[in-house]
C-alpha cells in the first residue's frame, strides 16, 4: 500500500472490560464514524479483573487518530487506551499458518526459506507443509511473497499484538 | 449493609427511587408487566401513559432538559424499544440524561425470534452514551444505579437497560447506590494551568467573543451565572448556539443573539471577524461553522468542553480545555480577579462599535402585512403576551417556527428552552412540553409548532388531557413544510416536491376532539385576543395562527458557505446563488 500524504499508521491497544458487546461497541465507533481498521486482535488477559485487551491498527490523519483515541476512551466499559505508535517503540508480531500445496521440486527450497524465517512445520504431508510464523507484519509478507511461486498458497493470520519495549507497562 | 430480597420489578422501581426519580414516562406491552404490576403497589413513582414510546422518550427529555435530573422511561421489548429509538438518540445528540428500560423476552428466547423480540442492546448501541442487558438479578441493581451514574456523568446522555422478562420476575438482593463504586469516572476538573492561559488571551485579545452552547446549561444553573457575571465582568460580546440559549439573558446589550445558518448577523459577523474566540460547552457543529474551511479564520480559539472528543473533531482549536463548562468559568472568573486582569479598552470599544455597525442592519426585520400574518409578528405578539412573566418554559418542534422562535423568543434563564437540536426531530416539541409540564404543574408551557410537525406525535394531545396538563400548543400553521419548501425554493429551482400537505386536520375541531380547546387567528387584528385566550384558557390549547405561506427564514447561510456569505432576505439570493455551489448543494 502506497503511504498517502499525511495519513499514519497506529497501533493501538486498549485495556476493556471482558463483558459481551464491548467488541461490538468498538467495531461499531468505527464503521459507524467511518475509521478504518487494518486489523484488530482481542483475548481476555486478566481473568481476576475481567479484562480483554484489544491490538488495532489504524489510519488516518492526525486529526483523525486523536479523534479514534478520544472516542475510544470515553466508551463506559474501555479502560485505558495506549497508542504504541505514539509513545515510544514497541513489539508488534503476528502469527500466520501457511499451507503450501506444490509439486516435489520445491521441497527442500521451501524449507530453506522457512528456516531462514524462523518458521516451524506444524504439519505435512506428501504434498504440502503448514508453517507457522510468528513476526512483524513486514516479514510475514516477505515470507508469503518469497514462497508464493513455489505452489499453491492458503494463509490465515492474527493481525497485530502489539506490547511496548522498556518497563513501562500499560 | 445487608441486601433486601425482592423481585426484579420491584429492584427497578427500588433503583429509580432511589436515584431520585419521581415520574416516569412509559407505555406497558406483555415484556414489561410485571414492572407495571409492581408499580401498581407503590406510590413513590408517578407513571404518565404516552400514546406511543417515542412520545415517552421526548417527555422524559423535556423532563430532564427543564430540571436538570435524569428522565425516566419504561417500554415494552421489540416496536417499544424501536419506537424508542429516534428520542435516545434526539437524547444523544443533545446530550440529555435519561434512563431507559426496556423489556425484553425471558433470557431463553433471546435470540429465537421470539414474539416482540428486538436486539434492543444491538439496536440502541451507536444511539445511547451506554446500553445494559441484565441476565442476572443479582446484577441488577448495580446496573440500574451505575446507569445512573453513566446517564448524568461527564457528558450527558441516554443510557438504556434491557431487562428480559424472567429477570424481572426472579428474587434476588437490592443494594443502594451507596454499596456501590463505579469504575467510569469522567474529567471533570479542568486543568489550572490552561485556565490560566486562557485568561491571559482574554486579556490580551483585540476583538474577543464568548460563543456558548447547550454545555452551560447541562452544567447547572450555577454555570450559567458564572458565565454571566464573567461576560458582564469583562464586557466582552457573548453569542450562544440553539442548545446553549438562555444560559446568557437575551435581554442584555453584550448578547448578540444566536450564530450559524439562521443566527444574527451581528453574531455570525463577529465569529467571522473575532480574534479570540472562547467556545464554551458547544461542539462546533455544522449548523454553526458554515464551511468549515472559512470558519473564524483569524482567531485563536479556546474550547471548553468536558467530552474530549469534541476537541479538534471539526475545527482545530487552539487551546483545549478538557472539563465541566461551569467548573471552568468559576476557575476563570477566579484567575481573572486574582491576576488583576483587564480587557483592551480602546480596542474592545473599536470592535463593540464595529459590531454596532452590524446591529443596525437590523436582521431580524420583515415585512409586515395586514391582514396576513406573518410568522415572525405571531412570535413577536406571543413575547410580548408573556412579557414580565419569568414562569414560562417553551418547546418547538423542527423547522422555520424552530428557527424563528430562536430568534424571536426572549431566553433568560438556562432550561427554559427544549428544542431538538443536533437530530432536529420533527414530533419533539408536544411530547417535550408533556414532560415540561409534569415537572412544573404551575408553569406556562408552550409548544411553538409547525402544522407538519405537530401532526408527527399528535396523539400526546390525549396524554396531556389524561394528566390535566395545560399545554399550549401555538402552531404557525403555513400549510407547508416550511423549511424543506424554502430550500426547493433556494437550492432546487422552486419545484416544491412534495412539501405541501394537501390535506391537513381542522387544528380547531382536533382540539376539541382530544378533549382540550382550539383556537384560530387568520388576521392581525384577531392575533392578540387568540394568543390571550390561549393563555387564560385553563387546560390543553391548541392556537392554530394561519401564517403567511410565502415567508422565509432569514439571515441564512447556505449550506457550504462562510459566515460572512450571510443572506439577509430574499433579495441577497441573486447576488450570492447558492445553486451554483455544487459543495453547498450536497450538504444538509
Amino acid at each position: 500500500m502506497t503511504p498517502v500524504e499525511g495519513i499514519e499508521r497506529h497501533t493501538l491497544a486498549v485495556l476493556v472490560v471482558n463483558e459481551p458487546g464491548v467488541l461490538a461497541r468498538v467495531i461499531g465507533l468505527f464503521s459507524g464514524r467511518g475509521y478504518n481498521i487494518e486489523s484488530l486482535t482481542v483475548a481476555e488477559v486478566d481473568r481476576d479483573k475481567g479484562l480483554s485487551r484489544i491490538t488495532l491498527v489504524t489510519s488516518g490523519t492526525r486529526m483523525i487518530i486523536d479523534q479514534i483515541k478520544a472516542q475510544l476512551s470515553r466508551l463506559v466499559p474501555i479502560h485505558r487506551v495506549r497508542d504504541l505508535t505514539e509513545e515510544g517503540p514497541f513489539v508488534g508480531r503476528e502469527l500466520a499458518l501457511v499451507k503450501i500445496v506444490g509439486e516435489d521440486g520445491h521441497r527442500a527450497e521451501l524449507l530453506r526459506i522457512a528456516e531462514s524465517f524462523g518458521a516451524r512445520i506444524v504439519d505435512s504431508s506428501e504434498s504440502s507443509f503448514v508453517f507457522e510464523v510468528t513476526e512483524s507484519t513486514e516479514k510475514v509478507d516477505q515470507f508469503l511473497a518469497m514462497i508464493r511461486g513455489l505452489g499453491r498458497l492458503e494463509v490465515a493470520r492474527t493481525g497485530i499484538v502489539a506490547l511496548s519495549r522498556g518497563p513501562e507497562s500499560i | 449493609m445487608a441486601g433486601r430480597q425482592m423481585s426484579g420489578a420491584e429492584m427497578v422501581l427500588a433503583g429509580l427511587a432511589d436515584n431520585g426519580v419521581d415520574t416516569i414516562f412509559g407505555y406497558p406491552g406483555g415484556a414489561v408487566l410485571p414492572i407495571y404490576d409492581a408499580m401498581f403497589q407503590q406510590n413513590q413513582i408517578r407513571h404518565v401513559l404516552v400514546r406511543q414510546e417515542g412520545g415517552a422518550v421526548h417527555a422524559a427529555e423535556g423532563y430532564a432538559r427543564s430540571t436538570g435530573r435524569v428522565g425516566c422511561v419504561l417500554v415494552t421489548s421489540g416496536p417499544g424499544a424501536t419506537n424508542a429509538v429516534t428520542g435516545l438518540l434526539d437524547a444523544q445528540m443533545d446530550s440529555i440524561p435519561l434512563v431507559c428500560i426496556t423489556g425484553q423476552v425471558p433470557t431463553h428466547l433471546i435470540g429465537n425470534d421470539a414474539f416482540q423480540e428486538a436486539d434492543t442492546t444491538g439496536i440502541t448501541r451507536p444511539c445511547t452514551k451506554h446500553n445494559y442487558l441484565v441476565k442476572d438479578v443479582n446484577r441488577l441493581a448495580e446496573t440500574i444505579h451505575e446507569a445512573f451514574h453513566v446517564a448524568r456523568s461527564g457528558r450527558p446522555g441516554p443510557v438504556l437497560i434491557d431487562l428480559p422478562k424472567d429477570i424481572q420476575f426472579a428474587t434476588g438482593t437490592y443494594r443502594p447506590p451507596e454499596d456501590f463504586t463505579f469504575s467510569y469516572r469522567p474529567a471533570f476538573e479542568p486543568e489550572l494551568a490552561a485556565i490560566e492561559q486562557a485568561a491571559a488571551l482574554i486579556a490580551a485579545a483585540e476583538r474577543p467573543l464568548f460563543y456558548t452552547g447547550g454545555g452551560v446549561v447541562n452544567s447547572g444553573p450555577q454555570a450559567s451565572a458564572a458565565l454571566t457575571e464573567l461576560v458582564r465582568l469583562t464586557g466582552i460580546p457573548c453569542t450562544s448556539t440553539l442548545m446553549g440559549l438562555g444560559a446568557f439573558p437575551a435581554s442584555d446589550d453584550l448578547f448578540l443573539g444566536m450564530l450559524g445558518m439562521h443566527g444574527t448577523y451581528e453574531a455570525n459577523l463577529a465569529t467571522h471577524g473575532c480574534d479570540l474566540l472562547v467556545c464554551v460547552g458547544a461542539r462546533f457543529d455544522d449548523r454553526v461553522t458554515g464551511k468549515v474551511s472559512a470558519f473564524s479564520p483569524g482567531s485563536t480559539k479556546i474550547h471548553i468542553d468536558i467530552d474530549a472528543s469534541s476537541i479538534n473533531k471539526n475545527v482545530a482549536v487552539d487551546l483545549p480545555i478538557v472539563g465541566d463548562a461551569g467548573r471552568a468559568l468559576e476557575m476563570l472568573l477566579a484567575v481573572w480577579r486574582e491576576r488583576h486582569y483587564s480587557v483592551k479598552a480602546e480596542p474592545l470599544a473599536a470592535w463593540w462599535r464595529q459590531i454596532g455597525e452590524w446591529r443596525a442592519r437590523d436582521c431580524l426585520a420583515y415585512q409586515h402585512s395586514d391582514p396576513v400574518i406573518k410568522p415572525q409578528y405571531a412570535l413577536e405578539r406571543l413575547r410580548h403576551a408573556l412579557k414580565g412573566r419569568d414562569d414560562v418554559y417553551i418547546t418547538t418542534e423542527v423547522g422555520q417556527h424552530q428557527m424563528w422562535a430562536a430568534q424571536f423568543l426572549p431566553f433568560e434563564k438556562p432550561n427554559h428552552w427544549m428544542t431538538s437540536g443536533g437530530l432536529g426531530t420533527m414530533g419533539y416539541g408536544l411530547p417535550a412540553a408533556i414532560g415540561v409540564q409534569m415537572a412544573h404543574p404551575d408553569a406556562v408551557v408552550i409548544d411553538v409548532a409547525g402544522e407538519a410537525s405537530i401532526l408527527m406525535n399528535i396523539q400526546e394531545l390525549s396524554t396531556a388531557v389524561q394528566y390535566r396538563l395545560p399545554v399550549k400548543v401555538f402552531i404557525m400553521n403555513n400549510k407547508w413544510m416550511g423549511m424543506v419548501k424554502q430550500w426547493q425554493e433556494l437550492l432546487h429551482g422552486g419545484r416544491h416536491s412534495e412539501s405541501y400537505t394537501a390535506a391537513l386536520p381542522d387544528f380547531v375541531k382536533l382540539a376539541v376532539a382530544f378533549g382540550g380547546v382550539g383556537l384560530r387567528a387568520e388576521t392581525v387584528d384577531s392575533l392578540d385576543a387568540a394568543i390571550e385566550a390561549m393563555l387564560t384558557t385553563p387546560g390543553l390549547v391548541i392556537l392554530d395562527v394561519v401564517v403567511d405561506e410565502k415567508e422565509m427564514c432569514f439571515p441564512m447561510i447556505p449550506g457550504g458557505a462562510a459566515h460572512n456569505e450571510i443572506m439577509l432576505g430574499p433579495q441577497d439570493q441573486k447576488k450570492s446563488d447558492p445553486t451554483a455551489r455544487e459543495e453547498g448543494m450536497v450538504l444538509v
